[in-house]
């Protein structure tokens, strides 16, 4: 078995990484990967990082950690409604602020994407898109014709992704896939405090490599023979969990209020509701939320 | 002088100009023109939708889009958006006064049955008749509000399409006004998009056209994210084959081809609408579309 663990949106929760670390090393994973997004949203932005270094977590860069690497003067989120862009000039100026330098430059130096062998499966980790960071993939407004366009144009099997903040999975033709691996940093907005993040494992033990030499994936080996291409006749080998992840979201809160978050964003915390950038939501995950 | 050209990156957005050119209001704004006296355009019919929709899945299209002129006089609307919730997600721009309480509840169906959203896209062009009765006719007000009101019972959330008709209005004071409005009329998700007019069709009588000047240029270009235009991800079919967008159609070099097929080369922005779509970028999709680097 061959098995690893894809958080992303970490938003600045902490305290979920600390509680998806533990439940991920409890199923004895064999990497964690994390696709962006560090800061935004939540309190002390530098205690992230500690977590990602000592438990060797490989990341992509999101569009706020672009932002926040570079000094650039927003976190290119690209909200059209002012409320929204309110809240975002808010979050970002304190997680900018409360940023060090050297983890600025570490932000700034993450890769776009990663690509991976699992099983026989060819991964790409992506943040938003594999073409653009901070493109949205909803699973109610990307066509199963998009999703077979980018597995082609970039060569894999499977694509993971993060950024919308809503964990979704569709398997297309020849057992490939897309998987939105949710997000820690902040619920899902269907009422629930729990976050979420993805396992994905295969049986095929044999051919399970990292082709970055990156965290070996154990007991995987470095690929020796060329992986055989899925096949429409064969039964998927990939299996994709989404794992809730429970955590001390009160005690989240509290800090967020001692830091002067927005109340808007302490009450998402504590109901699981979306209080704001509810205008990039499509219709069906809209109506899904309460406000 | 060089003009700068626009290849299509992908074909993210197919659009379509199911209700020709043909409407049953006559605003002032419109950049067509489109009224019920319009003729210039056609119908499409379900089997010519279809036709497009099944060359559009080896381009890989994303999302799908239906316009006119009003798309709820094509008699074919509701087969064809319950067709298009087969391949992808969709979205109508519609002005809300015609709907019929059985094509909704049929569209509430074909929605539940996929995977994809349907989106209604709702002009109203200001929170109070004062403001929008003058653009879009006498007694529309109240009439697009009670569709507003129809989409919602039958559990759509609509996006309001507000164009920008008074040049003096400070957004945020036009956003709340609409959030008022709406939350006063059972809408308790208002969603609303901001357009800026386009200064072609019938917003040269209304207000100006476009001045000598404002035309997009070469050097304008230089650093200019390009996947902010609509001729970079977008095409439109309409009764006479598949033009470059949805805004150009009545311009005779933007029609490209006859199918998606043959309407994939670069388009020069020489024309003066897409001076507006260069300086607003991304006018047409929505905003869970929307890729900007704010």
């Amino acid at each position: 078995m061959a098995r690893i663990a894809v958080f992303g949106g970490i938003y600045n929760n902490y305290l979920a990484l600390e509680a998806a670390l533990a439940d991920a090393h409890r199923r004895g994973v064999d990497g964690i990967y994390c696709l962006g997004d560090m800061g935004a949203f939540g309190p002390h932005p530098d205690r992230v990082f500690p977590l990602l270094r000592e438990h060797n977590v490989m990341c992509i860069q999101g569009n706020y950690d672009n932002s926040v690497g570079n000094g650039l003067a927003d976190c290119q989120c690209g909200y059209t409604d002012p409320r929204d862009n309110h809240f975002a000039r808010l979050s970002y100026t304190y997680t900018f602020a409360n940023t060090t330098l050297a983890n600025r430059e570490w932000l700034r130096d993450l890769p776009a994407e990663r690509r991976i062998q699992l099983g026989r499966y060819r991964l790409l980790l992506c943040h938003g898109s594999p073409r653009r960071t901070n493109e949205f993939l909803w699973e109610s407004t990307t066509s199963v014709a998009f999703l077979e366009h980018l597995l082609q144009s970039f060569q894999v099997d499977v694509i993971l992704g993060t950024h919308t903040g809503i964990k979704w999975h569709r398997q297309l033709a020849n057992d490939r896939h897309f998987i939105n691996v949710g997000v820690l940093g902040r619920p899902e907005n269907d009422c629930t405090t729990n976050v979420w993040y993805a396992v994905l494992s295969v049986a095929d033990v044999q051919q399970s490599s990292n082709r970055e030499g990156e965290a070996p994936a154990e007991p995987a080996q470095p690929a020796r023979q060329e992986p055989r291409p899925p096949s429409p006749d064969r039964p998927s080998e990939l299996r994709v969990e989404f794992i809730p992840v429970h955590y001390d979201h009160e005690r989240l809160a509290t800090e967020m209020r001692a830091e002067r978050l927005p109340d808007e964003f302490v009450q998402t915390v504590l109901t699981g509701w979306w209080t704001t950038c509810l205008e990039v939501l499509p219709a069906k995950e809209r109506r899904r939320g309460h406000y | 002088m060089e003009l700068p050209m626009v290849p299509l990156s992908h074909l993210d957005d197919l659009w379509f100009q199911v209700a020709g050119t043909f409407c049953n209001l006559t605003c002032t704004h419109c950049f067509i023109s489109c009224s019920p006296h319009n003729h210039n355009f056609g119908f499409l019919d379900l089997a010519t939708v279809r036709r497009y929709l099944d060359e559009s899945v080896a381009f890989g299209v994303k999302e799908y889009y239906f316009t006119g002129g009003e798309p709820f006089l094509n008699r074919d609307m509701v087969p064809i958006l319950e067709l298009t919730l087969q391949y992808g997600p969709a979205t109508v721009l519609t002005n809300g006064t015609i709907f019929r309480t059985d094509w909704l509840k049929r569209l509430r169906v074909a929605e539940d049955a996929s995977p994809y959203s349907l989106e209604f896209r709702v002009s109203l062009d200001g929170f109070t008749a004062a403001q929008n009765d003058p653009v879009r006719g006498d007694g529309t007000f109240e009439r697009i509000l009670a569709g507003v009101r129809m989409l919602l019972d039958h559990g759509f959330l609509p996006i309001l399409t507000v164009t920008r008709t008074q040049d003096e209005q400070d957004d945020g004071d036009l956003f709340d006004g609409f959030v008022r409005l709406l939350k006063e009329n059972g809408y308790a998700q208002p969603r609303i998009k901001i357009l800026p007019t386009l200064r072609i069709g019938a917003e040269v009588q209304r207000q100006r056209g476009y001045q000598e000047g404002e035309r997009v240029t070469a050097e304008m270009m230089d650093g200019y994210d390009q996947s902010q235009l609509v001729c970079s991800k977008s095409r439109m079919v309409t009764d006479r084959g598949v033009h470059v967008c949805p805004i150009l159609i009545e311009t005779p070099d933007a029609r490209l081809g006859a199918t998606l097929a043959e309407a994939l080369q670069p388009f020069a922005i020489k024309h003066s609408a897409c001076y507006t779509c260069w300086q607003y970028g991304a006018l047409c999709s929505n905003a869970s579309s929307q890729q900007r680097d704010a």
